[in-house]
């Protein structure tokens, strides 16, 4: 292919270098890099946050902090780990790069509008740095439960309004893809021959248009509890703390498919470019991500079994929470399928990908524990649920995201990393992660509470082992974050088309030029056809 | 004094019952996983075949699974009816949840706070609410939660079916002292129970 200038050396608008040619660009490439460095930060500081909270429950009593610094600590972690990473991580970044590409045009429908995100979110973390300042960290949990949040002197209404804030972003990010998809497609590109993880960011997309409006209405309610009084969920005034708990759940359940759609839509991309084979039943797939963003629109109440609700609530929740499981069920058979009779290429993006199928399983089947009304009574609220959405969140979405980085990484920088230090990372991250989370199932099943300070004697063997997971967590992300650095300096070339992939971010330079595509692209009839890889591909991975 | 469908015993058999399921999945999701990636690996295997899906293996992987949730749904479903259905001649104790304590009333007026003490073989039905922020009442060995309230009443009941002494916690997030809201229920033989309702309060 013919050496074209990437978009690091051709800035847009033009007129500008330097920083300030990233901090005023459109480029929809250059943005979803600077939310990449923003969102690692986030993580890095959120997985420190966490570290220091298991090392306080390693031991029973005060071992590092006392119990309001614990509790400011867990919400803090919570906070971000949610609202600046989980969330925006993989449709921020990767979205806002692949996108436009996999769709096979030149930047999203709304440009501006999308720098104007970027910024919004900026702020939102500026803001939740700011409690740390003003009037102390909130220490409600991210949940920001009434009457307590109402009632606390730390600073919640800086964290809440952080959170709109952060919701805001979301959203016009979610409507900018669904614009995008909608009116720029490739004029030979059907719905039926877009990528998986377009797809899967549609659906993401609309959850995150019609979902966030009603937690953002919800947090500015508390500041008006907080500064007003008004009373619509203090019981002293006639208010309904439960109201809170529904507006609350009705986004933050739909909200956890917001974060683990993206996801899926990464894992769907890369177990074909591996297995040089075609997804395993397509439209099951794309089908089952609109089930998941509708369906899991419908199920919030599931986290509120015990809070005094009726029990027709509970049946009819417990029921469709069960009818959810369906459709990620039908994506993780497919992709194990996937593999079949492939010709299985195994690359640190493969290898997260696996992590991500096992631990991504135990977490939804775990999940299906506390679906059901009589367990969920017992461990709700316990270090069972604790580990079960580290393991979906984490395990899911999380481990999708490294899957994402190792995978689009030699596209987005044309540099390619350590092969060896990427393994021994994610060995170390897997093997950390289930050290740490499987002891919290025990003694969630045993009956220690999530949120607590200090336990009793029972859990302490559980804690304490757990303590040794997060160590062996953190040494394995650092390890994968500092190899992906040092190949920015010291990697191989990567070629255009390093895997073998077929969707069209694989048919331009590494990095991409400015306007994404030299030539007209070519869009196939079925977006995962590897006829033509297999006919002209010599190299597994190709580097120069 | 063993008790029929005592609501313990329905919630683990719910939990059995799903649990099984999952080891189950797991185990043949992970198995055939792990097998495909080394039966088809490239060097092995370096072309492959061109299957795009199969309508009737996706029909099997979509109704089956849904059968069996549905039936973990009824388990459960079942287990929550045992828990939320109070048998006649239950003894009724009133609970008030605060910032951090817990204040139980007998049927007496008799009030104890952090300490619950029943009379074996009598199912016990404790009515919640708080005076502050929301609590929540677990009983672990029981499987008994509610949250606690402020402006209404809530409810859950146990049967205390041997003599013994069991912790009881709060979960639901609550304060810095939301970790040590916690207690002791005592089940104590019906002759101790009515020694301790007609003892003066020491404390």
């Amino acid at each position: 292919m013919e050496k074209v200038p990437s978009f690091f050396d051709t800035p847009s608008p033009p007129r500008y270098s330097g920083v300030l040619s990233w901090l005023i660009t459109t480029d929809h490439k250059r943005i979803g890099l600077m939310y990449l460095w923003v969102i690692l930060f986030w993580f890095v500081v959120a997985m420190f946050l966490g570290g220091v909270m298991r090392l306080e429950l390693m031991f029973r009593g005060e071992t590092l902090m006392g119990p309001s610094s614990y509790n400011a600590l867990f919400t803090l972690h919570g906070v971000i780990m949610i609202f600046l990473f989980i969330i925006p991580g993989i449709p921020a970044i990767f979205g806002n790069f692949f996108l436009p590409i996999q769709i096979g045009t030149d930047d999203v429908f709304f440009p501006r509008l999308n720098l104007f995100s970027w910024y919004l979110y900026v702020a939102g973390g500026g803001l939740a740095l700011a409690t740390l300042f003003i009037g102390g960290p909130p220490d409600t949990g991210w949940t920001f439960y009434v009457p307590f949040s109402v009632g606390t002197h730390s600073n919640v209404s800086t964290a809440v309004f952080a959170a709109f804030v952060l919701g805001m972003a979301s959203m016009m990010t979610g409507i900018n893809f669904v614009t995008t998809i909608h009116r720029m497609r490739h004029e030979k590109m059907g719905w039926f021959q877009m990528p998986l993880f377009t797809w899967s960011l549609y659906a993401t997309s609309w959850v995150q248009i019609l979902a966030t409006p009603v937690v953002s209405i919800t947090l500015l309610l508390i500041i008006a509890e907080r500064f007003l009084g008004v009373g619509l969920f203090d019981p002293a005034k006639g208010g309904d703390p439960i109201l809170y708990q529904h507006l609350f759940w009705m986004y933050s359940h739909p909200a956890v498919y917001i974060m683990i759609l993206p996801g899926m839509g990464v894992i769907s991309e890369i177990l074909p470019v591996f297995a040089r084979k075609p997804i395993f039943g397509y439209k099951a797939i794309v089908f089952s991500s609109l089930a998941i963003a509708i369906a899991g629109s419908l199920v919030w109440a599931h986290h509120m079994y015990t809070s005094g609700m009726s029990d027709t609530a509970v049946f009819v929740f417990s029921l469709l929470t069960f009818i959810v499981a369906i459709p990620s069920a039908i994506k993780v058979f497919s992709w194990v399928a996937t593999l079949y009779k492939g010709s299985v290429l195994m690359t640190p993006p493969l290898f997260f990908a696996l992590c991500f199928i096992y631990l991504f399983s135990v977490g939804g089947l775990t999940g299906l524990v506390l679906g059901a009304a009589g367990t969920d009574i017992h461990v709700h609220d316990t270090h069972f649920v604790v580990a079960h959405f580290h393991f979906t969140m984490f395990g899911g979405t999380g481990f999708a995201f490294f899957a994402a980085l190792h995978h689009w990484w030699p596209k987005m920088f044309g540099r390619m990393y350590h092969f060896k230090r990427a393994y021994w990372a994610a060995v170390f991250i897997t093997f950390g992660f289930l050290l740490h989370y499987v002891p919290m199932f025990v003694i969630g099943l045993q009956g220690m509470p999530r949120r607590y300070y200090d336990y009793v004697a029972e859990f302490e063997t559980g804690n304490f082992v757990a303590g040794f997971g997060a160590a062996f967590m953190l040494v394995g992300l650092v390890l994968m974050l500092g190899n992906l650095m040092v190949s920015l300096r010291q990697g191989a070339v990567a070629a255009s088309d390093p895997w073998g992939g077929t969707t069209l971010e694989w048919t331009i330079p590494s990095p991409p030029p400015l306007h994404n595509f030299i030539k007209e692209p070519e869009v196939l009839d079925y977006p995962y056809d590897f006829t033509q890889v297999l006919k002209t591909r010599r190299d597994d991975v190709e580097v120069s | 004094m063993p008790m029929e469908n005592n609501p313990v015993e329905l919630v683990d058999r719910a939990f059995y019952f799903i649990l099984g399921f999952s080891f189950l999945f797991l185990f043949a999701i992970t198995a055939v996983m792990i097998w495909f990636v080394i039966r088809y690996r490239r060097s092995r295997n370096p072309v492959p075949s061109d299957v795009r899906g199969n309508v009737w293996l996706e029909i099997a992987w979509t109704v089956i699974p849904t059968l069996i949730a549905l039936a973990m749904f009824v388990s459960g479903w079942q287990a929550y009816t045992g828990l939320r259905t109070v048998p006649d001649g239950a003894m009724e104790i009133k609970v008030y949840a605060q910032m951090f304590s817990w204040i139980f009333v007998y049927p007496n007026d008799k009030e104890t706070e952090n300490e619950l003490v029943v009379p074996v073989g009598t199912p016990i039905k404790i009515t919640l609410t708080s005076e502050d922020v929301l609590h929540s009442f677990y009983l672990p060995s029981f499987r008994v939660k509610i949250d606690a309230v402020k402006g209404m009443t809530t409810y859950a009941w146990f049967y205390p079916d041997k003599v013994g002494d069991f912790v009881f916690h709060c979960t639901e997030f609550c304060g810095t002292g939301h970790s040590s809201m916690d207690g002791a229920l005592h089940i104590v033989s019906v002759d101790a129970y009515e020694t301790f309702l007609e003892e003066e309060v020491d404390e």
